[in-house]
C-alpha cells in the first residue's frame, strides 16, 4: 500500500477503532470500557467520513456516540461496583466463534475471495481498480431506497416494528402493577 | 460602493489551494477571537442585566461601566489553586473540561455568517469567498452530533470527581440532555423539510423568500418554540439548570473543579449559549438575512450578531424571571409535552410541504397563517388553564412536608 496522507489517516482511524475495541473487552473497569467503546465508535465514524460517506459518519456520531454510548454510561453510573468486574464469563467461547464467523462472512463479501474459489454471485467484486460507484446525491438515494417497495422498505419497516415492540416492552416492565397505581407516586415522594 | 471594478478578475476561493488554506486559518482565528470575546462580555452583560432585573447595580467598578470586569475575573481564575481530589480519576478529571468545551466551539464551523464576499488581495485579483468556515451538506447532522458529544464532558466530570454531588449532577444532566435532544432533533427536522437541504447555508437562504416574512418562525412557530426550549435545556440554562442546582447538589458536576478547569466549564457554558443562539437564529430567524444584506454582504455578520444578542438577552431574561423547574416536571415536560408537540409540528410541516408541491407555493403561506393562529390560540388556552390550576399546586408539596415532620418525630 502506498503511503499517502489518506492511507495514513485510514491507519490512524483503524488503530483507534481496533485499539478501542480491544480495550473495551480487556479493561476491568466497566466505565473505562464504555469510554473505549465510544472511542472505537468514533473511529468508525472517521472511517465513514474517509469513504466519502459523510451522512453515515454524522449518523454514526448522533446515534451511536450521542445516544447509545451515553445510555450505556448512564446505566453504568447507576450501577454500584463498576471497577472490579471480571472481563470474561462462561460464554466467551461462543462469543469468539460468532465473531470469527461474522468476520469471515464480511471478508468473503467485500473481497473477491469467493469468486476466485469458484462460487459465483456471492461476493461484491470490488477491487482497487474496480471500486463501487458513489452517486453524487447518495443521501437522497439512501432516503428513497428506504421508502421504495423495490428497495429496502420491508427491512426498514420491520426494524421500526422491532423498535416499537422494544419501546412498549420497556414501558410494560416499569408500569406499576394493577391496583398499586395509587400507592406508587406516594412511595416515590417519600424517598 | 467599494467593490471589484469591471476589468478586475474574480477568482473563486475554492478553486485556489492557497486561498482555501488562508481562508480556513483566518476564519478560524477570527471565530475563535470573536467567540472568546463574546464569552467574556456575555458574562459581564448577564451580571449587569440580572442586576437591573433585580433592581441592583451590578459590577461597575473595574474600568468604565465595569468593562474590565472580565479581565479581572480571568486574572483571578488563573492565579487560583488548581485542586485535584485525591481519589479522582486523574486522566478523565483532566479531560472532562476539554470534552465539554471543544464541541461547543466546533459547532460554529458549519454556520455561514453572511453572503459570499469578494476580497482584494496583493496580486491585484479579487477572491470570492464565503463568510464562515465551511458549509458542508451535512451541516445539520454535524450540529446535532457535535452537541451530543458535549454531554460526555459533564458526565465524565461528574464521575471522575469521585463525589456524590458531582455524580448526581452528571446523571441528572445526561438524563435531561438525552430527553431534550429528541425534541431538539425533531424541531430541527422542520427547517430541513422546508428548505429541502441539510446545508445550513441553504436553510438560511431559503428563509429570504420573501424577506423577514419568510423566516421559518412564522412558518412553524410551534417548532421554533420547542427548539428554543430544547436548546435552553441543552446548555443547562435556567430554568433547566438542574445539573448544577446549588440548593440540592452544591455545584453539581463541577463541584470539585477549581481554577482554570472551572473556568473552562464556565467558558463552555457561555460559548454554548452563543452557539445555540446562532443555531436558533440560523434555523428559524432567517440567519443573516434582514433587509439590504443582499446588497451589502458585510452587513450579514452584523445582522446575525444582533439576532444572537437578542436571543442571549432573552435567555438572561428567562433566568431572571422563571424559578428552577422541579426534576420530575422537567422529565414530564420533555417526554409528555414537548416530544408529542414536536412530532405534531413535524407532521404539520410535512403535510404543508407535500401539498405545496402538489398545488403551488402560495399554499405554504396559508399553512403558515393557520399555524400562527393555532399557535397563539393554543398558547392562550394553555396559559389561562395553567393560571387557574396554580392555586391547587402547593398541596403536592404539603404531603412531603408532613411525611418529613413525621419522620422527625421518630415514626
Amino acid at each position: 500500500m502506498e503511503l499517502t496522507v489518506e492511507s495514513l489517516v485510514f491507519l490512524l482511524f483503524s488503530l483507534i477503532t481496533l485499539g478501542g475495541a480491544l480495550m473495551v473487552v480487556t479493561t476491568r473497569n466497566l466505565f473505562h470500557a464504555a469510554l473505549f467503546l465510544m472511542l472505537s465508535l468514533f473511529g468508525v465514524a472517521g472511517l465513514f467520513a474517509l469513504l466519502t460517506a459523510p451522512f453515515l459518519a454524522g449518523i454514526q456520531v448522533v446515534v451511536y456516540i450521542g445516544a447509545i454510548a451515553i445510555l450505556i454510561i448512564f446505566a453504568i453510573m447507576l450501577t454500584p461496583q463498576v471497577t472490579a468486574v471480571r472481563p470474561t464469563n462462561s460464554q466467551w467461547i461462543a462469543g469468539v466463534v460468532v465473531a470469527v464467523v461474522l468476520f469471515a462472512l464480511l471478508v468473503s463479501i467485500v473481497t473477491p475471495l469467493m469468486s476466485e474459489l469458484g462460487v459465483e454471485g456471492w461476493s461484491a467484486v470490488f477491487t482497487e481498480k474496480n471500486p463501487p460507484p458513489v452517486p453524487a446525491d447518495s443521501m437522497a438515494r439512501l432516503g428513497e431506497a428506504f421508502v421504495d417497495p423495490q428497495g429496502y422498505m420491508l427491512p426498514f419497516e420491520v426494524a421500526s416494528v422491532l423498535l416499537m415492540a422494544a419501546l412498549v416492552g420497556a414501558v410494560m416492565l416499569v408500569r406499576p402493577a394493577r391496583g398499586a397505581e395509587d400507592e406508587a407516586p406516594q412511595a416515590g415522594a417519600q424517598e | 460602493m467599494f467593490g471589484p471594478g469591471e476589468s478586475s478578475t474574480i477568482i473563486e476561493c475554492t478553486a485556489n489551494t492557497t486561498c482555501t488554506t488562508l481562508h480556513a486559518i483566518g476564519t478560524s482565528l477570527l471565530l475563535f477571537i470573536v467567540l472568546l470575546t463574546g464569552f467574556a462580555y456575555m458574562t459581564l452583560w448577564e451580571r449587569r442585566l440580572i442586576a437591573w432585573f433585580q433592581a441592583r447595580i451590578g459590577p461597575n467598578r473595574a474600568g468604565p461601566a465595569g468593562l474590565l470586569q472580565p479581565v479581572a475575573d480571568g486574572i483571578k481564575l488563573i492565579f487560583k489553586e488548581d485542586v485535584t481530589p485525591r481519589n479522582a480519576e486523574r486522566v478523565i478529571f483532566w479531560l472532562a473540561p476539554l470534552i465539554k468545551m471543544v464541541p461547543t466551539i466546533l459547532v460554529v464551523a458549519v454556520i455561514p455568517f453572511g453572503p459570499p464576499i469578494t476580497v482584494p488581495w496583493f496580486d491585484g485579483k479579487w477572491y470570492r469567498m464565503t463568510q464562515g468556515l465551511t458549509d458542508p451538506n451535512i451541516g445539520v447532522l454535524w450540529i446535532l452530533g457535535i452537541t451530543s458529544i458535549g454531554i460526555y464532558g459533564i458526565v465524565l466530570a461528574g464521575w471522575a470527581s469521585n463525589n456524590k454531588y458531582a455524580v448526581l449532577g452528571g446523571l441528572r444532566s445526561s438524563a435531561q440532555m438525552i430527553s431534550y435532544e429528541l425534541s431538539m432533533g425533531l424541531a430541527v427536522v422542520v427547517p430541513v423539510l422546508l428548505a429541502g437541504s441539510m446545508r445550513v447555508g441553504d436553510i438560511i437562504n431559503a428563509q429570504n423568500n420573501p424577506p423577514i416574512l419568510g423566516w421559518y418562525v412564522f412558518q412553524n412557530p410551534l417548532a421554533a418554540a420547542i427548539l428554543f426550549i430544547a436548546l435552553l435545556a441543552e446548555v443547562n440554562r435556567a430554568p433547566f439548570d438542574m445539573p448544577e442546582a446549588e440548593q440540592e447538589l452544591t455545584a453539581g458536576y463541577h463541584t470539585e473543579y477549581s481554577g482554570m478547569k472551572f473556568a473552562l466549564f464556565y467558558l463552555a457554558e457561555y460559548i454554548g449559549m452563543i452557539t445555540v443562539s446562532l443555531i436558533g437564529a440560523a434555523f428559524y430567524l432567517g440567519g443573516y438575512h434582514f433587509i439590504w444584506v443582499d446588497r451589502f454582504p458585510l452587513l450579514g455578520p452584523l445582522v446575525f450578531a444582533v439576532k444572537v444578542f437578542l436571543l442571549l438577552s432573552g435567555m438572561v431574561w428567562i433566568r431572571a424571571t422563571l424559578p428552577r423547574i422541579r426534576y420530575d416536571r422537567l422529565m414530564m415536560l420533555g417526554w409528555k409535552v414537548m416530544l408529542p408537540l414536536a412530532m405534531a409540528a413535524v407532521a404539520w410541516t410535512a403535510v404543508a410541504v407535500f401539498l405545496a408541491e402538489q398545488v403551488g407555493k402560495e399554499l405554504t403561506a396559508v399553512f403558515a397563517i393557520i399555524a400562527l393562529v393555532i399557535f397563539f390560540a393554543g398558547a392562550q388556552w394553555w396559559l389561562s388553564r395553567a393560571g387557574r390550576k396554580t392555586p391547587l399546586e402547593p398541596g403536592a408539596g404539603r404531603i412531603e412536608t408532613v411525611s418529613l415532620s413525621e419522620q422527625a418525630r421518630g415514626r
